[in-house]
């Protein structure tokens, strides 16, 4: 067994057993939902609904239904993609990076984080299909034997780079997801069965894929989980910088920077662990999870919000700084529309958001402030899509030719589908809450004799000084 | 079952009292037929004498294959089928642009090694839907731990008690 130190606070409170974390973790599966959940579940499916009829009106009339023109021929559609694609990545961090990491802390948020990963993903999926005009001609998008003179995808294209990256993402978290469910789902259904509800028991046995958790089982899966970690790690961070060579490689003012890597992956990380606490904050509350997602834990993730904001800041500043100093006429102007342009609201609201924001959680009451995480949170997630929306659309929309310069602004039809993605993400999250065991409780079990509180009290009572704290069994 | 042998199921609370048990076992030469636990007990599989897992080396092999696939795909649609000259960096030759197809071989890399590995674990452990479990206690997702054996019929009085006594709290013999 793993010991820790007694100076770090305890991971799991309230003295639970190895039956209680089963029972806590399932009670939201086998209890029913209360009328707030189904309030907010109409909500989100009458968003969602909304959304996909605009989709379908789009798709029924084309892309001219949006505010998207000659000059700005990228705008609601990418900012939304990378905004959505970009809060993916907290889920493929926390699972993958901090599992490398050894940071026990992960366990109680990963399984949420990863379930918020596929859904960001598929909202993604929506925006990325939608730009190409014409959906049912995406397969295009692949390379595949033609008979369009045996034309093949560019491979020197960062948008053909884009597909592979944003498929294989999608795929593999789905399955890193997944294979970590299977021995919850495991658990789940043994409960029904010593419940005698057959039904219930048939379809977790059917998600288990018949897991029994045999000692050979548990060393293959906990190998599988580690590679599958050593897989992930790179592939989130070639995800990010993928996307932003769509834009880095370019010859448009503000886009066309050698920073855009590190500096778009720092802000997916930023976007997406602020949407973590923004979910998490609420789960917790919903679900009674006070015991596992701890104070501690937000204040973790606040800390990983305050460094890659700052991280987001110093490379706005950079961005900024070169575009003065390079002495490129072009770049410098574009840098100038940002603040001083008609979109100036966006780069200000985005200045605010992501790079002051953040720097509040320097004080530990603001950090462990649920109140306040709560707010920031939010915040940071609309500084985000400023962002976003500062890069492509203020770019674009006043480019090389000052007769085509022009205007953006988004149709109704343009927020409806957003709205749509945002009640997908919202509906396919509250399903999850109520069927899926939504922290790792296998895991979970793992850490609960060196990061429990009764067993970390235990021990501090034997060994009053942490220095005499030994490591041997 | 085979004639003359029984099956006995020692069920522990503490996976530290199972460890010890598993232990005493090995000590004693009895073979530990199976362990079904709620979570992974590290250390159990050297007790229970299990092999080293060698799926790591499996996704290294389908990593491979996903690397070698990108290369041959990309050279053959950009350099081989249909050569084209794009915005000035011509692709007659594999080399000269081969870093434009970094990107797509290392996702292609990545997809082969985490899904060939995620599929031979499935079935390697014959997981699949509609496959019924084989933990005989459902308590053992749960918080108990059972351990498995199958001994002779004279030896079972003696497994009870090594079990007992290394803090099985149930001993069931089948």
């Amino acid at each position: 067994m793993q010991h820790e130190s007694p100076l770090r606070d305890p991971l799991i409170l309230g003295d639970r057993t190895y039956h209680e974390i089963t029972t806590d973790i399932a009670k939201p599966i086998e209890g029913k939902a209360n009328k707030y959940w189904y309030l907010v579940f109409t909500i989100s499916v009458a968003a969602f609904i909304w959304g996909f009829s605009c989709l379908a009106y789009t798709i029924g009339t084309g892309i001219g239904q949006w505010g998207a023109n000659k000059t700005v021929g990228w705008a609601w559609d990418i900012t939304n993609f990378v905004w959505w694609i970009g809060i993916g990545h907290a889920g493929t961090l926390i699972s993958a990076v901090l599992l490398l990491f050894r940071q026990k802390w992960r366990m109680a948020i990963n399984r949420s984080a990863e379930a918020m990963t596929i859904f960001a993903v598929m909202c993604a999926a929506v925006f990325v299909t939608m730009h190409t005009g014409r959906p049912w001609l995406d397969y295009w998008l692949f390379p595949h034997a033609n008979q369009f003179g045996s034309l093949w995808v560019n491979f020197n294209s960062p948008l053909t780079w884009d597909v592979f990256a944003v498929s294989t993402y999608f795929t593999v978290s789905l399955v890193f997801w997944y294979l970590g469910l299977i021995p919850d789902f495991g658990a789940i259904r043994d409960r029904f069965k010593v419940q005698g509800k057959p039904m219930q028991e048939k379809i977790y046995k059917i998600l288990s894929f018949g897991w029994s958790g045999r000692a050979r089982d548990w060393s293959r899966f906990e190998e599988v989980s580690l590679v599958l970690a050593g897989l992930s790690t790179p592939l989130v961070f070639s995800v990010h910088s993928i996307v932003s060579m769509d834009f880095a490689t370019s010859v448009v003012p503000g886009w066309h920077t050698t920073i855009f890597p590190p500096y778009f992956v720092a802000g997916a990380i930023f976007s997406g662990f602020a949407m973590v606490s923004t979910l998490l904050l609420i789960m917790r509350k919903v679900l009674s999870l006070e015991h596992y997602i701890t104070i501690q834990h937000i204040e973790m993730m606040n800390i990983i919000i305050t460094l890659t904001g700052s991280m987001v800041g110093v490379a706005y500043l950079s961005e900024l700084f070169i575009s003065w100093y390079s002495g490129v006429e072009y770049e410098g102007y574009a840098f100038m529309n940002r603040a001083t342009g008609p979109y100036w609201w966006s780069y200000w609201g985005m200045m605010t958001c992501n790079v002051i924001s953040p720097q509040l959680f320097w004080f530990k009451k603001i950090r462990t402030s649920l109140i306040a995480t709560m707010v920031l949170s939010i915040v940071v997630n609309i500084g985000m899509w400023f962002e976003r929306f500062v890069i492509i659309v203020t770019s674009l929309h006043r480019d090389y030719l000052p007769s085509s310069w022009t205007m953006y602004h988004p149709t109704w039809v343009e927020i409806g589908i957003f709205t749509g993605t945002i009640g997908m993400f919202f509906t396919f999250f509250l399903l999850f809450a109520r069927t899926f065991p939504v922290i790792a409780l296998s895991e979970l079990k793992t850490i609960l004799k060196s990061s429990g509180e009764q067993y970390k009290r235990e021990r501090a009572e034997k060994s009053p000084s942490p220095v005499t704290e030994t490591t041997s069994h | 079952m085979i004639a003359g042998k029984k099956t006995i199921h020692g069920i522990y609370d503490d996976e530290e009292r199972l460890m010890e048990g598993a232990q005493l076992f090995q000590a004693s030469h009895i073979k530990v037929k199976e362990v079904f636990s709620p979570f992974p007990v590290h250390g159990l599989d050297v007790v229970l004498g299990l092999p080293r897992t060698r799926i790591a080396i499996c996704a290294f092999i389908y990593g491979v294959t996903g690397t070698s696939l990108a290369i041959l795909m990309t050279w053959y649609m950009m350099v081989s089928d249909w050569p084209t000259d794009i915005g000035g960096k011509p692709s007659f030759w594999y080399y000269m642009n081969w870093p434009a197809f970094i990107p797509v071989t290392f996702e292609l890399t990545v997809f082969c090694a985490a899904h060939g590995m995620a599929i031979t674990f499935l079935l390697r452990s014959w997981l699949l839907p509609g496959v019924t479990p084989k933990n005989p206690d459902p308590r053992t997702t749960d918080d108990k731990f059972l351990m498995l054996l199958e001994v002779k019929a004279e030896d079972e009085s003696k497994i009870v008690n090594m079990l007992r006594q290394t803090g099985a709290t149930e001993v069931n013999v089948i």
